[in-house]
């Protein structure tokens, strides 16, 4: 059962005191993806380990010799966040080390993109990792090219104002859901508390587990540091970003009725928008409605459906196997 | 044991006797064969290790490193277009330091498909910091492998060991597969150290400027000149175990040669009939066999080949607008030579996308050089000319 997020004080949040995320780290003033972190190992604790590949964070971690989180670390190459983790926890197995949380964690050009093979892998094989994709929307650490995360209407650098990216967002949630994993879920740096218990929930199931966490970034949005908090709050209310979670990619839960505020709250704090002409805000307000559509569909099917069946295990005497078919 | 296996199943049992913890692998032909034995062994718990059946061969090797990361030994598999593919992290794995272990069976890359052997697949890594030990038979690709670890795990660089395709991986020869408590004495468990533990948390892999940068590759090009050493010494060792003893590269019929003839592995075999057929007809004829490429034993080749008439390196491969590579590379070796000592040397490229190089080639090479047919640094073996190719501008046919 969600806790109801809607109602809490900002001002007090429930969130564990310590921290992992040591200050000294290398993110810009505003970051997400840092906050994000920061959060994060909060709800996993000490007994993580961490896989970060090419993406901000891989700078923002600090140059060798230093690190700016009290966990193991391993940076790997660009597309290989998923199977890095999925070949952690078999090394893990194999020594028969237990109880330790392993958390892959890219941004959107990693995931949706580029790394996307390999974490379709890990998700079919089902290991038993955290995903977890900061998504700025853009190949942020590169300076600002578009990827398929970058929304619809929005500059990059390889989506000049003369010509926006014509596309919507690829809907990476659904998408990892099809995979029957057992936990999917998008969160939201403006709704802390519900992102720890996404991730504790994470942590508590076996198998993959896929979070999709909406990342401010003042460069490369071109929006005020002090904004960050407010613009990943809008992006929610305004439902652009609906806060939502997904069990064996079957039973869809709507986290937090967003206000529908006027979606141009949301795109006025950021300069990558402010090309837009109104038959663009039209065409995202009216893409807004048709996946909101989707998304209650989606929810009414999943109460109609049950869970996954119960797994039959073999008998103890399991007898001759029977050689394959010739 | 005495089994009678292809180069494959003598990969497999090597693997099984190095007792890998975990196995991530993609197949290839004509690569599967190993992949498949393991992962029979590992069902049947002859070998206990986590074998992640990846969806490709970057993530196959990406799974190895992140494994052998966390303290396990790790091993893999693939051919041509696969270590082609996993080219990013095959760097990344050298960088790293990690002693990884890779079967590589030697195949032609496409276009135009080919499964046949050639060995522009690995020679096409050798600048990527991986030590790479090209094998001539079965019992060679067990010992090797096993040894590989050993080698690896003392000088913290992964090993790439070759087998010719077909020829070697799909031939089935009479092979000595040892005891497990004898591999178990030879090598030790695997203990890095440096690993993601959290106990002592640190990031492996992290952004380095240019003030360490150079320090890193430093000391990854000191222990291939140390690995040299440790790879004679380990195959000495092995020698003792076992009575087969390895070299960096094996000498036959050289004492007093005057024709040498250099080539990598399963051609050696053939070479030797050629070999001792020109001896008997008066010609002092030797073969110089290139075991381990990388480091490359320049000095001792050196060494071998001063005071040699004539020398007809054999490439089956070829680095397009140069010459072969073994070519490249001996020649270079032997550069340092004083004018006197320097033998007369002539490239031969041959048998590629598996084309046979047979007794009679060889013969034909051999004889060409030493009787003065053959007088062009780089010799194209065997091939048909197509018409109007000198332009540069015919590609096929
Ligand atoms: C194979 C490969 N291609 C390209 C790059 C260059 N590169 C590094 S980070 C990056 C963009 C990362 O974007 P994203 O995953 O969204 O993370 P962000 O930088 O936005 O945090 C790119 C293109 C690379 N490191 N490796
Ligand atoms: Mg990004």
């Amino acid at each position: 059962m969600a806790i109801d997020i809607t109602t809490y004080d900002p001002k007090n949040l429930h969130l564990p005191e310590f921290d992992i995320l040591h200050s000294g780290h290398l993110a810009c003033p505003g970051c997400g993806a840092a906050l994000g972190m920061r959060l994060a190992l909060k709800a996993l604790g000490p007994k993580t380990m961490v896989v970060i590949p090419a993406c901000c964070w891989a700078v923002i971690n600090g140059p060798y010799p230093y690190e700016a989180l009290g966990v193991p670390v391993l940076q790997v190459a660009f597309e290989t966040a998923a199977i890095s983790a999925s070949g952690i926890r078999a090394a893990l197995d194999a020594q028969g080390k237990e109880g330790i949380t392993v958390l892959a964690w890219a941004g959107d050009g990693g995931t949706f993109d580029i790394g996307f093979q390999s974490l379709s892998g890990a998700a079919e094989r089902n290991d038993d990792i955290i995903y977890v994709c900061y998504d700025n929307e853009a190949y942020m650490n590169t300076g600002i090219q578009r990827s398929s995360a970058t929304p619809y209407g929005a500059w990059t650098t390889t989506t000049p104002v003369e010509s926006p990216k014509p596309e919507p967002k690829k809907n990476m949630v659904e998408i990892m859901a099809e995979h029957r994993v057992p936990y999917t879920a998008t969160a939201s740096l403006a709704f802390p508390e519900d992102f720890v218990r996404k991730l504790q929930k994470a942590q508590s199931i076996r198998g993959a587990k896929f979070i999709h966490l909406w990342s401010s970034c003042p460069p490369g949005h071109k929006s005020e540091e002090r904004y960050s908090i407010r613009i990943a709050r809008l992006a929610v209310e305004t439902g652009v970003f609906p806060l939502y979670e997904v069990d064996y990619g079957t039973k869809y839960t709507i986290n937090h009725e967003p206000a529908f505020t006027d979606i141009n709250e949301y795109l006025k704090l950021q300069g990558r928008f402010r090309h837009l002409k109104p038959y663009h805000v039209e065409n995202m307000r009216r893409n807004i409605e048709w996946e909101w559509k989707r998304l209650r569909a989606k929810v009414e099917m999943g109460e109609k459906l049950p869970l996954p069946p119960a797994p039959v295990h073999a008998p103890v005497d399991e007898g001759e196997h029977t050689p394959p078919a010739k | 044991m005495r089994m009678v296996i292809k180069g494959n199943g003598a990969v497999a049992h090597a693997v099984r006797l190095a007792r890998p913890q975990v196995i991530s692998a993609y197949p290839i032909t004509p690569q599967t064969s190993i992949i498949e034995g393991i992962a029979s062994m590992v069902a049947e718990g002859k070998i206990d290790a986590r074998f992640i059946k990846v969806e490709s061969e970057h993530s196959a090797l990406a799974g190895c490193i992140a494994a052998e990361s966390a303290g396990a030994r790790t091993f893999t598999a693939t051919s041509a277009q696969g270590l082609a593919l996993m080219h990013e992290v095959i760097h990344w794995a050298a960088g790293a330091r990690l002693p990884i272990v890779l079967a590589n069976v030697n195949r032609a890359m496409a276009p135009g498909w080919s499964i046949w052997t050639d060995q522009t697949d690995s020679l096409s890594q050798r600048d990527t910091g991986w030590m790479q030990v090209y094998c001539q038979s079965a019992q060679e690709v067990v010992d090797s492998v096993i040894q590989a670890y050993k080698v690896s795990e003392r000088v913290l660089l992964p090993t790439m060991v070759i087998l010719d395709a077909f020829f070697l991986s799909h031939t089935y020869e009479d092979v000595e597969v040892p005891e497990p408590g004898l591999v178990d004495g030879f090598l030790p468990p695997l203990d890095l150290p440096q690993k993601m533990d959290l106990e002592h948390p640190a990031a492996l892999g992290n952004l380095v400027f240019p003030d360490r940068y150079m320090e890193f590759r430093r000391k990854m090009d000191l222990a291939h000149q140390v690995a040299l050493g440790v790879w004679d010494e380990v195959g000495r060792e092995w020698g003792e175990l076992t009575g087969r003893p390895y070299g960096l590269v094996e000498q036959y019929r050289m004492d007093d040669a005057e024709l040498v003839l250099v080539t990598a592995a399963t051609t050696a075999s053939t070479a030797r009939v050629v070999i001792d057929a020109l001896r008997d007809e008066g010609v002092a004829a030797g073969l110089l066999r290139l075991r381990v490429f990388r480091p490359f034993p320049a000095d001792l080749i050196r060494t071998i080949l001063a005071d040699r008439k004539k020398v007809v390196i054999l490439d089956r491969n070829c680095s397009f607008g140069h010459h072969g590579i073994f070519h490249q590379e001996i020649k270079s070796a032997l550069y340092e030579l004083p004018a006197g000592q320097q033998p007369e040397m002539h490239g031969v490229i041959a048998g590629l996308g598996g084309r046979d190089v047979t007794v009679e080639d060889l013969r034909g090479m051999l004889m060409g050089v030493w009787e003065g047919r053959i007088t062009k640094p780089v010799t194209w073996w065997n091939v048909l000319e197509a018409k109007g190719a000198e332009t540069g501008a015919v590609a096929m046919g």
